[in-house]
């Protein structure tokens, strides 16, 4: 499969990352030969076979609603890169 | 006396018999990591004075009689994936590369309510992306074997630490083989468990369905002990067994009279090592005469599972991986100019090659057009890989193979081509897929004197076959220590 530099900028934007071009180049060779290389998987008839996303049956896990976690700001907040009074201090999202 | 050349439990049982303190089996440790790191790497972090002050608390402990479990008092290194509450965790990535978690790992915190000593934290492939441990950002791990070499991925530091004995035991996790693949590449022993037999609450996740803690040490002895104390349930993880915990020990026994035995015979086909193949069937063989029942049976479809599980990984890595945005923790770009700016370039300056890879094609295999036929065929695949493991286990109680196709590889000769590297994985991934456990242990070695591992598969939750099968091929060897274990100090 053909990479072209529309899909890489597509990918970029959901992966949210910023390629260079160089970058971009080398990513549209790995990914091509990825997929052509996983595309084996086209060789299997899946018609009538159920998609599995737990090895085994996992159903939902219910909790009663109460907090069992103590207040930890201060420690979590000392893991911000940047911390204002008390918050998270992120770039302006809107004008 | 040599004590880090003990494995976990003997080194317990001397603490608890008073024949050695706690202070003097960290020191111990303490001491070889400061003579062997400049070569091996094993670690990302060294807590030398928590260590010290954990061993004067359990000691006491100890004397107290509160604490009398076989790994009191033992040290212990654990992977850098796992959140250790005020102790750098790093992924062996920049973009996390000071983040202090704010509470600690269930695995470890079990490991911790058992008196094992935390020595530091062990180092990786980037995000448990690898098989190499040469993707970390901190640098590479050796192979306590041969420096030229790796130790392979991703637990290499884990492994490392343990072969080299700085520590009698370590924590990885397994995801696609990298608690196994490094455990064989540096000849130790290590475990996959179940899916769901230890929590993964504070195990950065890479890819949630398939990501698992397990143990490495010296012997099958010290994985079944360790699995006891981290084999519990737990409400923090919704994919949590509730019967997770079990008598690991009991199935240490040597008898494997009447077990039976499948070797597949799609494990011994193309690609693998004759050096590799050789040992494996001579481990087989020794089975055989324990009195298991031993034959060849075809598989199937193990030529789909290295596609299924790296479509299924990066998935889940790119979903997992979003919430490294530069907001809450870890790295920052130092220049932007609004919001979604500072998460590109914070990502993209973050995260090493590998990642980025493996995010990009996630993004890619679930964006809306592909999600059908690439996720989904993925997931469908991975129904007809477990069914191949099902009936499989209809005829036998564990499944025989090699972990790798090779012994360790020279450093630097994988990351130029990374399907090749991934292709490595062909013994291991399809185990993660479907949900099983298998244990690594070492069966011979080649020419270079490079250890070779044997792997042993299990129905889920079978466990214990796949001990008492691993213990009693054990019995017939001696473990034979690592050149950097033997070199002294």
């Amino acid at each position: 499969m053909v990479i072209t530099d529309e899909t890489i900028d597509y990918v970029g934007i959901l992966a949210k990352l910023e390629l260079s071009d160089e970058e971009k180049e080398q990513a549209k060779k790995d990914m091509s030969n990825m997929l052509d290389y996983v595309g084996k998987l086209d060789e299997l008839d899946t018609d009538n076979v159920e998609a599995m996303s737990h090895a085994f049956p996992i159903s939902n896990v219910f909790r009663e609603d109460v907090v069992t976690n103590g207040d930890d700001r201060e420690n979590m907040l000392a893991n911000a890169p940047e911390e204002r009074n008390g918050c998270y201090d992120v770039p302006k999202t809107f004008d | 006396m040599d004590l880090m050349s003990l494995t976990a439990v003997e080194l317990g049982q001397k603490i608890k018999n008073k024949e050695v303190t706690v202070k003097e089996a960290v020191e111990e440790s303490l001491r070889r990591i400061e003579s062997i790191e400049k070569d091996v790497n094993s670690f990302v972090t060294v807590d030398k004075e928590g260590a010290l002050k954990q061993a004067e608390e359990i000691q006491k402990k100890i004397d107290a009689g509160e604490l009398n479990g076989p790994l009191a008092g033992v040290p212990v290194a654990i992977k850098d994936n796992m959140c250790t509450k005020g102790l750098l965790t790093t992924c062996s990535s920049k973009i996390l590369g000071n983040f202090v978690p704010t509470y600690t790992a269930t695995a470890v915190e079990k490991l911790m309510e058992a008196g094992a000593v935390i020595i530091g934290k062990t180092n990786m492939d980037e995000f448990a992306m690898g098989s190499t441990s040469e993707t970390s950002y901190f640098g590479a791990t050796k192979n306590p074997w041969d420096l030229d070499r790796v130790p392979g991925g991703s637990s290499g530091g884990s492994a490392a630490a343990v072969a080299s004995e700085e520590v009698p035991f370590a924590l990885g996790s397994d995801t696609g083989g990298s608690i196994r693949q490094p455990a064989s590449f540096c000849g130790v022993t290590g475990i996959k468990p179940t899916y769901g037999r230890v929590s993964r609450y504070g195990l950065i996740a890479y890819g949630s369905s398939l990501d698992q803690i397990g143990p490495i040490a010296k012997d099958v002895r010290d994985c079944a002990t360790i699995l006891e104390i981290i084999c519990q349930h737990d409400d923090k993880d919704s994919t949590s067994y509730k019967d997770a915990a079990s008598d690991f020990t009991s199935a240490l026994v040597d008898d494997v009279k009447g077990m039976k035995i499948g070797i597949p015979s799609d494990y011994l086909a193309e690609g693998i090592d004759t050096e590799v193949k050789d040992a494996v069937l001579a481990a087989a063989k020794v089975l055989e005469e324990k009195g298991a029942v031993v034959e060849e049976f075809s598989l199937g479809m193990v030529d789909y599972a290295i596609p299924a599980y790296y479509i299924i990984a990066s998935a889940e890595a790119s979903s997992n991986l979003e919430r490294f945005d530069g907001v809450k923790y870890g790295y920052r770009t130092a220049d932007y100019t609004d919001l979604h700016n500072m998460y590109k370039k914070t990502r993209s300056e973050g995260f090493g090659a590998e990642v980025k890879r493996r995010i990009m094609l996630g993004s890619f295999v679930l964006s809306s057009g592909y999600y059908d036929a690439y996720y989904v065929k993925a997931l469908k695949t991975k129904a007809l890989i477990k069914k191949a493991f099902d009936d499989a286990f209809a005829k036998y109680d564990v499944i025989l193979g090699p972990v790798a196709p090779t012994t360790a590889l020279k450093c630097g000769e994988s990351l130029s081509d990374p399907i090749k590297m991934y292709l490595g994985d062909i013994y291991t991934v399809s185990v993660n897929l479907a949900g099983l456990p298998g244990i690594s242990l070492p069966c011979g070695y080649d020419k270079n004197g490079l250890p070779i591992g044997l792997q042993l598969l299990g129905q889920t939750f079978d466990e214990k076959s796949i001990l008492r099968a691993a213990y009693a091929y054990e019995q017939s060897r001696s473990y034979k220590r690592s050149p950097i274990a033997e070199r002294g100090l």
